[in-house]
């Protein structure tokens, strides 16, 4: 164990280098927010992720987001545990009837202000699960989205630039709505 | 005296390939469920049909001959006798064939709904189909009785980014006493999308069942559909079939190797472990197009060839991990506080390994010398060297070991491929018009996935996908039997099994 510690003291990090928001209607919210003002606000989500039936594929590009090449928390991106700690659901799969009320609850269970991501194309409208009687068909149908990510499955540094442009848009949520109340 | 498979055979022969399928009287029917649950073949499969009339199917197999048996039981009036009355691995099956279907396992101990939790506008939705009641019964969890139980529900929506599922953990202070699974969470109803799907559509909801198996379902989809058109996909093709399989195989026991280590609260393990898996699908990413390598697999062939540049990515991630891999074993095998959790943890019995025909490195860590590559084997299998590494441990650690070995054996297996590949083409052109029906079988990290299809004019009629987790999460439950609550994460992790995959 020693060996491969004093290693990684003298290693370069693998970590690549952080991408920019490429998504043009990302890339436009994301110029209007000073880097001023998202600096004194801070730069940090806390995620809750909700798998709400996708076929796990999207969990493994997330899981990827935390190894050493996209380190999400260097962006104070971080997963939590509870929704009650949560500023963001991250969700995924096309939303199973199975799963509607959980994920209902899941949201209700989430303080105000918080955002919403569907991640992956059935998250996006049902995908290629849309018309099935076991699935209400996209995450906007059960609680209101803030962000898509499509991709079967998006690969991480596509997660990452809809995470990026997301905190871009939270700072300035956080700017105009100002002073910032504790929710409804 | 007749083996189950022998009983089998002793019914009206009908179209199914590779292997026939016998329609048998109810009598024989019965036979061959006293004979599996007496242990003299093990259950593969047991799943219905709409065709004409109502139609049961049990596929079983000799696991030392690797030699495989499918019967159908017409039942008209959408009753048949209960596998699961006498063959405890069936229940479940049982159940879901009931909740999907409407047809009674006539003499089974529990009747409660499997997969339908009572938010469907259905019943029976590939079945009858008709309007779900507007008051349903509330679900009723297995009695536990004593002094000083506690019961923890958790889930479906988890604390860690895992799937959907319900897990009731009845405890006497720390002691896990009784652990029931409620599943079902992640159905998506694909069994009824792919009613009807033209065969390429059917493919890619096939390589979706359960995203960590995409290339294994992929593969296993397209045996069923390539025996049921009597058809073979190139040689060629079949290797870098068996190229994709390997690499899932690795990024999957790479990842998970960290990931059981990080339930343990070894997070170093965890960190170099992810950045292996990271080159695993940074070079399928090089060789195939797609990190997962999605839709890669067709029936009748590969979607995209291999590039120079593939061979030389995928070279130089065997590079990769043989100068890293070695070093995270040693680490792994030289902690103590990490051997002090995965040791004697959660172990699985042989006996109920076997009873339940586990799969995977479930069954391999309790003694079971099973692999679908080998029994009942397929191409390129026959053609390229490998062990099947089995322990009779039956705990974390040596779930672990089987993934450590199979890491090895999967690197071996990926340079004889890219050293003997053949040259040709990468697929054949599928008759549009052919129709027929056949069993597939593939290899995933996880263990056999199951693919049944009965095909029309180049649509699917039906097909059916049957996970290997469906015999492992059961033994799950008593794998966790008498461990401490907080080992439960590591144990669930230690046999990763697949909700999305299990839920259809």
């Amino acid at each position: 164990m020693r060996r491969t510690l004093f290693e990684s003291l003298t290693h370069r990090p693998l970590t690549e280098a952080p991408p920019i928001a490429s998504d043009a209607a990302l890339a436009e919210l994301a110029a209007e927010v000073e880097r001023s003002a998202r600096r004194r606000l801070g730069r940090s989500l806390a995620i809750r992720e909700v798998d709400a039936g996708s076929c796990n594929g999207c969990e493994l590009e997330i899981h990827a987001l935390s190894n050493a090449f996209y380190d999400l928390e260097r962006f104070g991106l971080r997963f939590v545990a509870s929704p009650r700690h949560a500023d963001v659901l991250l969700v995924t799969g096309p939303v199973t009837k199975n799963m509607r009320q959980a994920l209902e609850r899941t949201y209700a269970a989430t303080p105000d202000p918080k955002w919403v991501v569907a991640l992956g194309d059935c998250a996006f409208d049902g995908g290629i699960f849309s018309g099935s009687y076991a699935v209400a068909g996209g995450v906007s149908q059960v609680v209101p989205v803030d962000l898509h990510i499509r991709g079967c499955p998006p690969p991480p540094i596509e997660i990452l630039k809809g995470l990026i442009a997301l905190l871009d848009l939270q700072a300035g949520k956080r700017t105009s709505r100002s002073p910032m109340p504790g929710g409804p | 005296m007749p083996t189950p498979l022998d009983i089998i055979r002793q019914g009206e022969r009908a179209e199914n390939r590779p292997w026939p399928r016998f329609n048998v009287t109810a009598d024989a029917w019965r036979q061959v469920a006293s004979e599996i649950a007496a242990g003299h073949a093990t259950l593969l499969g047991l799943w219905a049909d709409r065709a004409v009339l109502p139609t049961i199917y049990m596929a079983i197999m000799d696991d030392a001959v690797g030699d495989i048996a499918l019967a159908s039981l017409a039942c008209p009036d959408g009753s048949y006798p209960s596998v699961g009355a006498l063959h405890p691995p069936a229940i479940r099956l049982e159940r879901a064939i009931h909740s999907l279907y409407g047809y009674i396992a006539a003499g089974m101990a529990d009747s409660r709904p499997w997969l339908d939790l009572g938010f469907w506008n259905v019943q029976h939705p590939l079945g009858a189909r008709e309007e779900a009641p507007a008051v349903r019964e509330p679900y009723r969890f297995l009695p536990v009785e004593g002094e000083s139980l506690h019961q923890i529900p958790v889930g479906p929506v988890h604390a860690g980014t895992i799937e959907p599922g319900h897990f009731r953990f009845t405890a006497g202070g720390e002691t896990v006493v009784r652990l029931e699974a409620r599943l079902g969470y992640a159905h998506k109803g694909i069994e009824s999308l792919m009613a009807g799907a033209p065969i390429e559509q059917a493919a890619r909801l096939a390589a979706r069942t359960s995203g960590d198996s995409t290339v294994a379902y992929a593969i296993a989809f397209a045996h069923a559909v390539e025996a049921a058109l009597g058809v073979e996909a190139p040689p060629r093709a079949q290797f870098l079939r068996a190229l994709m399989a390997e690499l899932e195989r690795l990024a999957n026991h790479l990842g998970d190797i960290g990931a059981i280590c990080n339930d343990a609260s070894f997070s170093l393990m965890h960190a170099h472990c992810g950045i292996l898996r990271e080159h695993v699908l940074r070079a399928a990413n090089d060789a195939f197009g797609q990190r997962l390598m999605m839709d890669r697999v067709l029936p009748g062939g590969v979607a995209a060839d291999l590039t120079r540049d593939g061979i030389i990515s995928i070279r130089e991630l065997l590079r990769q991990i043989r100068s890293r891999f070695p070093r995270l074993i040693e680490l792994y095998d030289n902690t103590a506080s990490l051997q002090d959790r995965t040791v004697a943890s959660g172990i699985l019995r042989a006996d109920l390994a076997q009873q339940f025909g586990a799969s995977g490195y479930v069954g391999r860590a309790s003694g079971r010398n099973v692999d679908a590559r080998k029994t009942p084997g397929y191409a390129p299998y026959d053609r390229l060297t490998f062990t099947v590494p089995v322990l009779t441990a039956g705990d974390v650690n040596a779930r672990v070991w089987i993934r450590i070995h199979e890491v090895e054996q999967s690197m071996a297996l990926i340079e004889q491929i890219l050293e003997r590949l053949p040259d040709g083409q990468i697929a054949h052109t599928l008759n549009g018009a052919g129709g027929g029906e056949g069993l597939g079988l593939a290899e995933s990290f996880r263990g056999d996935v199951l693919a049944w299809v009965r095909l029309n004019d180049g649509c699917v009629l039906r097909c059916h996908l049957r996970d290997p987790s469906w015999f492992q999460w059961p033994l799950l439950e008593t794998a966790i039997e008498g461990n401490i609550v907080a080992d439960f994460p590591l144990c669930n992790k230690s046999f990763n099994c697949s909700y999305s995959g299990h839920d259809l």
